[in-house]
């Protein structure tokens, strides 16, 4: 992204220690800022200390004990979970919001179908077992930006439980050393968001926008199986990439959110363990840790809607009203493709590097971008690689721009390939011919290259008396390349070259004067 | 008001292994609730306090207690009911068919309406105390008094 927009301005330790369940709102308090433009979903991670064996031992880098995480993942649709209110992330406060919503006496939760696509779809992607049969709670707690006073979410019997997600880390010198993980998913439910609550502290109050409140979320948890903060950035990761993929969440939220949150973690590891003998000694701003057993939830079903049936292939009823039924088989044969697999079609398929597959789904619009070049050039894979990973994300990268808002379009990077690949231009002349690319804009890379005269010299004959003359004119350099010094090639190439105006390949250089010498 | 904490009690320890008490990982009034009644049903004093903040009830005096446990007690006659193999019923609607809303935008748009019953507004959001006060560490109650 552009902007390096914070999106949770809460101090992060206030994050960790805010409960698993995000009871204890006050600590989601003033978060949340600004959403980016375009985009309407977000994740959040909120971290479930768990009582294990062994403590974090002081001093080492990789956690003893192992933290299982639980994200959560805005649905992406067009109206909310129970209501038919909008989701969206800029409007008027309180504008999105209905009576459902603002838990108005009479109101009623009516589940929103897409949501539960949404579910089942990420539950099928993710290697789970779907609950054929799920069941709604109520989640009991008080805050202001919760108007009925409670969360209704899928506590005793979430729909898809008992997954996996795969990812990989990197690993060696050249972290080019791939190993492969995998963390279990323990459940995945559906359940609402809260509205957004903005602190005044001068004038001592807090100011609810409900236009969140009620919005599908996925909260996806993640067994205890990472063991380090890298790790769990890595599977975080690869799940926002999943999401996307299977448009079920924008799950936009930055990379280096993720990594801070996952340092903050691995900082505020050894305060998990510790804190858990002490009590309020948090002070009055954040909030109480949920130790087992301090928050009361007070858990009842969810008396307003029976259970929700799934079917499928085998078990739909002959006749059922088709927007009534979700047939989990029909949904998996729709799953679009998923990165992994993109990932080892393009390792196939190019015959790239696999870390190299990772970069190009890492960067948004990159695929897309590559691909569109390897469209137009005749030019090999690995040089297409090479330059779209090296030189057009190392400019992207130095500028802080998206590849949407880069100004070297993949036809001009095609065309500049091309007239590589043909020998026309030297490599360096093209790295030259590119800044000139990004620079510019409007012009083609033929333009450049004739404006600024960057062709190779294509006559030989002109070339080799260019090496003639450069020899005769430098007998010292000849007589030490003849005695055997190995510098004094490469003198002489940098000097025909510059005889050239830097128009002739070294290599060509180098083999035209060594056929001259030994003749 | 001892009614109404033995009330809100009953959810809690009286549930034995079904109910929410017992699950651990969904919060809720953790095991030590259910494994303090001892033979003469008496409930120990760290249980008494951790359900006073828990409910924010005072339980105050011997009596309110011995209250208490009768109600527990009272409750425990259920395990005499044998369930062995009975579903569990969750749900008086089991038997009904959740209906599937289509995913469009069909309400909203109403804050003037909302807004109309908040007692206090500023600029269209709904005006609120600040964020919750945390109860005081638990040897600081007295200073904490009736208030």
């Amino acid at each position: 992204m552009a902007a390096p927009v914070l999106r949770w301005s809460c101090p992060a330790r206030r994050w960790i220690l805010a409960n698993i369940d995000r009871g204890p709102r006050h600590g989601r308090g003033s978060p949340t800022g600004s959403r980016s433009s375009g985009k309407r979903g977000q994740s959040s991670v909120a971290q479930q200390p768990l009582a294990t064996a062994q403590k974090p031992r002081k001093g080492e880098h990789q956690w003893a004990a192992v933290v299982g995480l639980e994200i959560h993942a805005q649905i992406s649709s067009n109206s909310k979970l129970f209501s038919g209110s909008q989701v969206h992330f800029a409007a008027p406060p309180n504008s999105l919001v209905s009576f459902f919503d603002a838990s108005l006496p009479g109101t009623l939760p009516v589940l929103n179908r897409r949501c539960v696509e949404a579910a089942v779809m990420t539950g099928l992607a993710l290697n789970c077992h779907i609950n054929k049969k799920s069941l709604f709670d109520r989640k009991h707690y008080f805050y202001a930006d919760l108007p009925a006073g409670y969360q209704i979410t899928q506590q005793r019997l979430p729909i898809a439980v008992k997954g996996s997600l795969a990812y990989s880390v990197f690993v060696g010198k050249n972290r080019n050393q791939v190993i492969n993980k995998t963390v279990r998913i323990k459940q995945i439910q559906l359940e609402q968001d809260s509205g957004k609550s903005l602190h005044d502290d001068l004038r001592s109050q807090t100011l609810i926008d409900l236009n969140r409140a009620g919005v599908g979320l996925l909260e996806v948890v993640l067994e205890p199986d990472m063991s380090c903060g890298e790790e769990a950035a890595t599977a975080v990761r690869e799940l926002q990439l999943i999401l996307q993929a299977l448009g079920t969440s924008q799950a936009n939220m930055a990379d280096y959110e993720i990594q801070r949150q996952i340092e903050e973690l691995e900082n505020g590891g050894e305060i998990l363990n510790e804190t858990r003998s002490f009590d309020c000694k948090l002070g009055c701003t954040v909030p109480m840790r949920d130790k087992e057993g301090k928050q009361d939830y007070r858990f009842i079903p969810e008396p307003n809607l029976p259970p929700l049936l799934l079917y499928d292939s085998a078990s739909l009823p002959a006749g059922a009203d088709p927007q009534q039924v979700i047939n989990i088989d029909q949904l998996r044969e729709q799953l679009p493709e998923l990165p992994r697999v993109t990932r080892e079609k393009l390792v196939q398929q190019y015959g790239m590097l696999p870390e190299h597959s990772f970069t190009l789904l890492n960067e948004v619009g990159l695929l897309e971008f590559f691909q569109n070049v390897m469209k137009e050039t005749r030019a090999e894979p690995k040089r297409v690689t090479s330059w779209v990973l090296n030189t057009f994300l190392g400019f992207l990268k130095q500028q802080n721009l998206a590849v949407s808002e880069s100004p070297v379009t993949p036809s001009a990077l095609a065309e500049l390939l091309n007239l590589l690949d043909q020998k026309t231009i030297s490599s360096a002349a093209a790295k030259k011919v590119f800044e000139e690319l990004w620079r510019s804009g409007g012009k083609t890379p033929a333009q450049i290259v004739s404006e600024k005269r960057l062709e190779l010299m294509q006559d030989q004959e002109a070339l080799e008396e260019l090496c003639q003359a450069t020899m005769e004119k430098h007998p010292q350099v000849v007589m030490d390349l003849k005695k055997g010094n190995p510098r004094a090639i490469n003198k002489l190439i940098g000097l025909v070259r510059k005889a050239t105006l830097n128009r002739a390949d070294p290599t060509v250089i180098k083999e035209m004067l060594e056929r001259q010498l030994s003749s | 008001m001892w009614a109404r904490a033995a009330r809100r009690v009953l959810r809690a320890p009286g549930g034995g292994g079904r109910g929410f008490a017992s699950k651990a990982g969904g919060g809720g009034v953790s095991a030590g609730g259910e494994a303090a009644p001892q033979e003469r049903g008496r409930v120990p004093g760290d249980v008494i306090e951790h359900l006073e903040r828990l409910a924010l009830v005072d339980f105050g005096s011997r009596e309110a207690v011995a209250r208490l446990e009768k109600a527990v007690a009272f409750a425990d006659r259920l395990r005499a009911v044998d369930t062995d193999g009975v579903q569990p019923m969750e749900s008086v609607l089991e038997d009904r068919c959740l209906y599937l809303r289509p995913d469009n935008v069909v309400e909203g748009n109403c804050a003037e309406e909302l807004l109309q019953n908040a007692h206090r507004v500023m600029e269209e959001y709904f005006v609120a105390p600040p964020g919750n006060i945390t109860l005081p560490k638990l040897d600081e109650q007295e200073l904490f008094s009736k208030s």
